[in-house]
């Protein structure tokens, strides 16, 4: 039989601290799917998704019943659509309009993979997909888009970098009327991952079998707790607490995605370990550092406490799962935490911090509101910065950015629900647009010819 | 299959009595129990056998939280596994 100590803090966990299953999310191929015509391709995509992931919701809200954990989100992955699309780019748009379709019909919030993997070069099909990126987020609801430009293996494709930029400030325009919620579903990425089960990121890797169930797992409440219990506790001490908690809370995703795929009759992916904010107080990645000592995050320290944490989830979680794989980390989007918020709002947290706090951590910068009137070279170079981070460290790293239309430093955008809401933050006002018009290739780092 | 069913909240009269003829209504079989009073709270962990029960787990579930509110407690029913899970290794 159980203790009382381990039953109660189970379910103290899932009451009071937060605990849940943020995401499990089915990849799904759509290779099968491509046909002779767009219009084919478009009527087979929506039923193959509809068929997949039919009990999607059932299931999960049967599991969340049964083992007393909620589910939050139920997402599917797709195929990256540009090597669907690639017979014919020009109406890729009917794609997009079949995945998001397809999310309606299921009951799901998220649909991602209106992507591209163009991290070594860019082929006119797939320039052509990814101009179609911003009137296709504009139309559809629930459609998440991401592309790849970078890897450590094969360099950074300025090229695309340079695309990026101008594709962002038009998807920011065309949804001036929500304050550019369509970059809300936009993520540029270097050395994107073909198993994260996250929004607005995710996909269904070419590596994949044709139906996997991937889980993302969250707890940042969980963590805060924790260190809030031994507050007199040196690093290692904690680094040990974090380890055990973050341990516990992947073996609850794991049990839960292995019982999903089973019931869903699709393969077991990966569970993913992600310590995912959301803008509820007391579920805040910058509480957790703030609870580790310092003031506020975005001060000094707030790099090194980041990089304990992230390493620590990261070791907690890989003892306990059979296959960790997505992100797994701590995230740090701006708008989806309280706690990054408030810092922003006081001036505390400014995107340079945030830059470095992302050569530490799981992901990249994520939903930042800057102003408006950013020139688009600039949007490109933050992705090219950023970008050179994940190439020299060999991690994946990811920019959400959104161009407020018409909104200045100070100003607040609010999309509301789990993305929250994101004060508009500075930028550098020196142009990089020579750089960027440069173009070209920044070649693979040395350390990345390891044949 | 076996679920464990957590009940806790202001110890009073009758509570294992109330929650015990309630499974019993439902074949759900009892097969171990343990019961304390933490910090003047009423805590009991019951293992409980559903291969007869005349009720899904799920909805077990739905109606034990509803007992719970019914008699001012805090009533869980969580697979089994899910504490194999978290806390052995």
């Amino acid at each position: 039989m159980f203790n009382y100590g381990e039953v109660l803090e189970t379910i103290n966990m899932v009451e009071k601290e937060h605990l849940d299953i943020r995401t499990v999310t089915m990849g799904i191929s759509l290779l099968p799917c491509i046909s002779g015509t767009a219009e084919k391709t478009a009527e087979k995509v929506y039923d193959t998704v509809c068929k997949k992931a039919e009990n999607i919701v059932k299931v999960t809200s049967e599991l969340s019943r049964e083992y007393g954990i909620p589910i939050v989100n139920k997402r599917v992955s797709v195929t990256p659509a540009a090597l669907i699309c690639a017979p014919f780019a020009d109406k890729s748009y009917l794609i997009g309009k079949a995945l998001d379709n397809a999310a309606k019909e299921l009951g799901i919030d998220f649909l991602g993979g209106y992507s591209a993997l163009v991290h070594k070069g860019m082929s006119d099909y797939e320039k052509q997909f990814i101009s179609s990126i911003p009137e296709v987020l504009a139309n559809t609801e629930r459609l998440c888009s991401s592309v790849n430009v970078g890897s450590s293996k094969s360099g950074i494709n300025m090229d695309a970098v340079g695309l990026m930029g101008e594709i962002i400030k038009k998807t920011a325009e065309k949804t001036a009327d929500r304050d550019g919620f369509g970059c809300a579903k936009l993520v540029v990425f270097c050395n994107a991952v073909e198993d994260n089960p996250f929004m607005a990121g995710a996909f269904h890797g070419i590596g994949e079998s044709g139906n996997v169930i991937n889980v993302g797992v969250s707890g940042p409440g969980v963590v805060q707790h924790t260190i809030e219990n031994i507050p007199n506790a040196n690093l290692s001490e904690l680094a040990e607490k974090i380890k055990r908690t973050a341990f516990k809370i992947t073996r609850a995703g794991q049990l839960i995605a292995r019982e999903a795929a089973k019931r869903l009759d699709a393969e077991f992916g990966i569970v993913d370990l992600s310590l995912a904010p959301t803008p509820a107080r007391g579920d805040s990645v910058a509480q957790i550092l703030e609870e580790m000592g310092l003031e506020s995050v975005g001060t000094h320290g707030t790099t090194a406490c980041l990089a304990m944490l992230n390493d620590a989830v990261k070791k907690g979680g890989v003892m306990a799962s059979s296959r960790v794989g997505g992100l797994s980390g701590a995230f740090i989007p701006v708008s989806e935490d309280i706690g990054m918020i408030e810092a922003a709002e006081r001036g505390t947290l400014c995107i340079d911090k945030l830059e470095a706090m992302t050569a530490v951590c799981s992901v990249g910068l994520d939903m930042i509101a800057i102003p408006g009137d950013v020139s688009s070279s600039t949007i490109s170079a933050i992705i090219a910065d950023e970008a050179a981070i994940g190439m020299i460290n060999n991690k994946t790293t990811a920019v959400r950015i959104i161009p407020a239309p018409n909104k200045k430093v100070g100003d607040t955008v609010n999309f509301g629900g789990l993305l929250g809401r994101a004060p508009v933050m500075p930028v550098h006002s020196e142009s990089a647009e020579k750089f960027i018009l440069r173009g070209g290739l920044i070649p693979a780092p040395i350390h990345s010819n390891k044949n | 299959m076996r679920a464990v069913v957590t009940v806790v909240g202001k110890d009073k009269t009758g509570i294992i009595a109330k929650v015990s003829s309630f499974l019993a209504e439902r074949s759900v079989n009892i097969l171990d129990i343990s019961q304390t009073i933490l910090q003047e709270y009423f805590a009991m962990i019951m293992l409980v056998d559903l291969s007869d029960a005349k009720i899904q787990l799920s909805s077990l579930a739905e109606e034990c939280s509803r007992l719970g509110s019914e008699i001012g407690m805090s009533i869980h029913v969580q697979h089994e596994e899910i504490f194999n899970a978290m806390h052995k290794i």
